[in-house]
């Protein structure tokens, strides 16, 4: 047997995901500097960008020894995809910057165990076999576990054990969840030989139900990841427990995590009904849930569930449906970023999401915050005036009536409506008038003001705001652009 | 011409944009550069006509575009920006154009409580700029897309400058509303899918589409619009609406944002799917005659002032849906002639009903009275926009139900002229509510509080080209024909 060669230019986008970490933890121990730590890890992710885009699409590499499967598949889908995770690593590290300038969290193991995330990001979309997918995936969420309960807390600060409790409920869940997804891939292994995607095959004969129930459990374990809906009940708390800035990573990137690998999982074998079934519930609970909500963060969590039925629903049509759903899953992703940076930007540093009534009126006091979480959510709920939201609903109902599944494009339609009364609730909310206090006051706008100090903008959520607010603006008017690079030569 | 037709939806964008970076202190500047805006968008709209040449068509409802604007924009959702006016949308963007100027105009005179006077005409520019590109759209993903655009910004028109329970009537319209444009997407999608196309000028005629589909499309088209114009019985978010909206809201609504049901159906549903609506068109009549008489029958027992005039439009649309439902020539004529007729009419008649409401402040009609004696003037315009309402031959309101009705009999069998004689009954009890309605505000005896018998100059500017329109309508309706459908 020949050594094989091996395209070191295909893995560009992991070396330099992969090197940030590593360069982010010399960067802490060498020169200790907040701001060089944070610093490496801005300039890391933006080269993974620029390398990701560069590689774009070639042959695979670490094939096997006749060349027919790889498990490093470069493709328009993973380039994408590398481009979109590095892009809300920085998104979420510049979020981030005045909780850690607070100091509630230690900056350097803040930033190695994200980038650490982006790298098992960037695997996810190249992973060409269910193993290196499934090192990927967990590569993205371990780091998560502490992230999600790394908090410290100033000497005269109430301690709150929420953080640790939304750590220990993610951590126990998501080893469940890969157990169930390790054991599913070995059943199928066992039934049909194949860990490769392009050797995937349906089982047959005495194997069939081996293979079938291999297959179920693989898209169960998969589908905990994207919190699918009976499998969804961890995030709701996890979300609001975590910090903001984690809470954003959570619900964009790690999400799209789990959606990449379905898509991989039912692009080769056959998970329609079960896939179908996910979509109906998650969309209809997550909205069901989500219109009874109190907290900002829930809110959010419960109709971060919701969309990720939609982008289940055209992952039932196969591999008819991926580009809708990697497509959709782009626009959704842009979206709640932009919600999560103005609910980091409206409350004060290293604060959780708070109560749907403090935020009341601050679209009056913050006219281009409100505008920003006006256009992300109406965009979510998929109306004008950002025209992205918009585009990713058509995408995927036109997905869904072309390959005739009309029945779950009406369901979808419907959820859109039940979908609107919740994000209008929250968009109200913002312009409302100042509540009747229980005493007679001479100027209720005046007390409000004093009430609710301005807070300026920190520089860089300010900058990663603009940013996604331009990025989903582009995408409103040329969403062609992403539907290109979605396909291109696919 | 192309420069005049994205002009058109550029205008009144641009100015919406302006209004927004305007600093917060100069209000009333902001609402008059916003009427400036408003007002340099009908220039664009007159200049359309002199595009028009003839180009005989077998197809009534085929597209013969004055003026064509088209370049891809999303190829992977067949999507074109494809824009083009003819004479079955030019007298909808003329009214829009006009009814939005007017608004504008009103709101610098005079804004309703509740925000900023800025914001209300951004929000009436971005109303526009959604309302005239669903008439100019020629592309089916497009119309989808312009649909869209005017239902969050009248959310925030009611919610925002509406009366005291704005909020439920707001969440109410908007709900029902998207409920609609999702049906509408819905459709939209089975044509483009089975097309391959969303190009209107392609599509109408129905060639193409098999026979089922027809039939699936226009059930949602037809249920989506009767939302939008509203037929019975899915109206019930009008007259929640209308009565919470402040007076700009409820002229809007009424007389521009409903007129995208009727449109719609005539262009999009009739238009794309012909055989489903020969399927459809009995039931689709028979709703419309029924919305007529329980429109009427509804009106003769309310009891404040917007209300009414609320449920009136569900009896006046219910004539143009029977015109469109007969499918004849003299009947989408007749929808056409309807709609401009009831945009001007109602549009007054909701201004009238807001200066009403301002002096007395009460709609109820049991606290009005003796209009006539305190306020003259008013009485007398309020009167003529009554009687044009309820169809005197002579003004605009007279064509439209009328040959609705002569359409229906046209159109022959038991079931249409059954249909014809219902709607003569329901026209007959519109007369009868309008006649108690001026009973009961203009004549008998001055009750409640004094009302300020003077117009504002603002208040005329707004009226006065209303009340001649729907005179000139009125005695010549080849004005809005032109050479649609001819």
């Amino acid at each position: 047997m020949r050594a094989q060669a091996v395209d070191q230019l295909a893995l560009l986008p992991l070396y330099a995901a992969a090197g940030t970490a590593v360069l982010v933890l010399l960067a802490d121990l060498l020169v200790g500097r907040r701001a060089v730590t944070i610093g490496t890890l801005a300039a890391g992710g933006l080269a993974t960008v620029i390398c990701a885009i560069v590689t774009g699409d070639r042959t695979g590499t670490f094939c096997d020894p006749n060349g027919s499967a790889c498990s490093w598949v470069p493709s328009p889908l993973a380039a994408t995809a590398a481009v979109v995770f590095a892009a809300l690593t920085v998104g979420v590290l510049a979020l981030s910057v005045p909780s850690l300038r607070l100091g509630t969290a230690p900056a350097g193991e803040f930033c190695f165990l994200l980038a650490a995330s982006m790298t098992g990001g960037v695997v996810v979309g190249y992973a060409g076999d269910l193993i290196t997918l499934i090192v990927g995936l967990e590569t993205l969420t371990l780091p998560l576990y502490l992230l999600v309960g790394l908090r410290r807390f100033a000497p005269g600060e109430r301690v709150t054990t929420s953080a640790a409790a939304a750590s220990v409920t993610f951590f126990l869940i998501s080893v469940i969840s890969t157990a169930v997804a390790l054991l599913g891939a070995a059943l199928n292994y066992a039934a049909t030989g194949a860990l490769h995607f392009d050797r995937l095959i349906p089982g047959a004969g005495l194997t069939a139900p081996v293979a079938d129930v291999g297959v179920g459990l693989l898209v169960i374990g998969l589908a905990f990841k994207v919190a699918a809906v009976p499998l969804h009940a961890w995030a709701p708390p996890t979300y609001d427990g975590a910090p903001l800035p984690v809470a954003a990573y959570l619900s964009t990137a790690s999400k799209l995590g789990g959606v990449l690998a379905l898509a991989a999982i039912v692009t080769r074998l056959d998970a329609a009904v079960l896939t179908a079934v996910l979509a109906i519930l998650t969309m209809t609970v997550g909205n069901l849930v989500a219109l009874r909500q109190t907290r900002m963060v829930r809110l959010l969590a419960w109709s971060s569930i919701a969309q990720a039925g939609y982008i289940l629903a055209p992952l039932a049509l196969g591999a008819d449906g991926v580009e809708a759903a990697a497509a959709y899953a782009v626009f959704f992703v842009v979206l709640e970023f932009i919600a999560f940076a103005v609910v980091v930007a409206l409350r004060p540093a290293g604060a959780d999401g708070g109560d749907l009534a403090s935020y009341r009126g601050a679209g009056r006091r913050s006219p281009w915050l409100g505008a920003a979480l006006v256009l992300s959510l109406a965009g979510l709920a998929g109306l004008p005036p950002g025209l992205a939201g918009l585009f990713a609903k058509v995408t995927i109902v036109e997905a869904l009536v072309d390959h005739g599944q009309t029945w779950l494009a009406v369901i979808v339609a419907l959820n859109a409506v039940i979908a609107l009364a919740y994000y209008l609730r929250v968009a109200a909310l913002l312009y409302a008038t100042p509540q009747q206090v229980g005493i007679p006051v001479a100027d209720p706008t005046l007390l409000e003001a004093a009430m609710h100090p301005r807070r300026p903008v920190t520089r860089p959520v300010a900058a990663a705001l603009i940013t996604a607010v331009a990025v989903a603006v582009a995408l409103g008017f040329a969403p062609q652009l992403l539907f290109d690079a979605l396909s291109r030569a696919s | 011409m192309t420069v005049a037709l994205l002009a058109v939806l550029l205008v009144p964008a641009l100015g919406a944009g302006v209004l927004a970076l305007f600093p917060v202190r100069l209000d009333r500047t902001a609402r008059l550069i916003g009427t400036i805006f408003a007002v340099v968008t009908l220039v664009p709209i007159v200049a359309l006509p002199f595009a028009h040449g003839h180009s005989p068509s077998v197809n009534p409802l085929a597209v013969r575009p004055w003026a064509e604007f088209d370049v891809s924009w999303v190829p992977a959702l067949h999507l074109d920006f494809h824009l083009g006016v003819d004479g079955v949308s030019y007298p909808l963007v003329a009214l829009t154009g006009l009814l939005t100027a007017l608004c504008c105009a009103y709101t610098v005179w005079k804004v309703p409580g509740g925000g900023s006077g800025r914001t209300l005409v951004a929000l009436l520019l971005v109303l526009e700029v959604g309302i005239l590109g669903t008439f100019l759209a020629l592309d089916l993903v497009l119309f989808f897309l312009f649909f869209e655009v005017v239902l969050l910004p009248m959310y925030a028109v009611i919610a925002g400058w509406g009366g005291d329970d704005r909020r439920r009537a707001a969440r109410k319209f908007v709900l029902y509303a998207l409920f609609g444009s999702v049906l509408l997407l819905l459709g939209v999608v089975t044509v483009t899918v089975a097309a391959g196309t969303g190009d209107l000028t392609q599509l109408i005629g129905g060639d193409g589409l098999s026979r089922s589909t027809q039939y699936a499309a226009f059930t949602l088209f037809a249920i989506a619009f009767a939302v939008k114009a509203p037929l019975w019985p899915l109206h019930t978010w009008l007259p929640d609406a209308h009565t919470q909206a402040p007076t700009v809201g409820s002229v809007i609504l009424a007389g521009v944002l409903l007129k995208m049901g009727t449109y719609g159906l005539i262009r999009v549903g009739v238009g794309v799917a012909p055989l489903g609506a020969e399927w459809a068109a009995p039931v689709l009549g028979i709703l419309a005659a029924a919305a007529i008489i329980a429109g009427s029958l509804i009106c003769l027992r309310q009891t404040e002032l917007k209300r009414l005039i609320a449920y009136s439009s569900v009896g006046h649309m219910g004539f143009v849906l029977l015109g469109i439902a007969t499918l004849t020539v003299t009947g989408l004529q007749a929808a056409l002639l309807g709609n401009v007729a009831h945009g001007l009419i109602t549009g007054l008649l909701f201004f009238l009903a807001g200066a009403i409401k301002d002096r007395a402040h009460t709609g109820e009609l049991a606290d009005l009275g003796g209009l006539r004696e305190t306020a003259p003037r008013l009485a007398g315009v309020f009167g003529f926009a009554a009687i044009a309402s309820l169809g005197l031959p002579g003004l605009a309101g007279f064509w439209g139900e009328a040959f609705a009705v002569v359409a229906a009999v046209e159109r022959g069998g038991g079931l249409w002229v059954t249909l014809a004689a219902v709607a003569s009954i329901g026209g007959a009890l519109t007369a009868a509510y309008f006649l108690r309605l001026l009973r009961k505000v203009t004549q008998g005896p001055a009750v409640g509080a004094a009302v300020t018998p003077t117009i504002a100059g603002a208040e005329w500017l707004a009226w006065s080209p209303l009340i001649v329109l729907t005179l000139l309508v009125g005695l010549v309706p080849g004005l809005v024909l032109t050479e649609a459908l001819r």
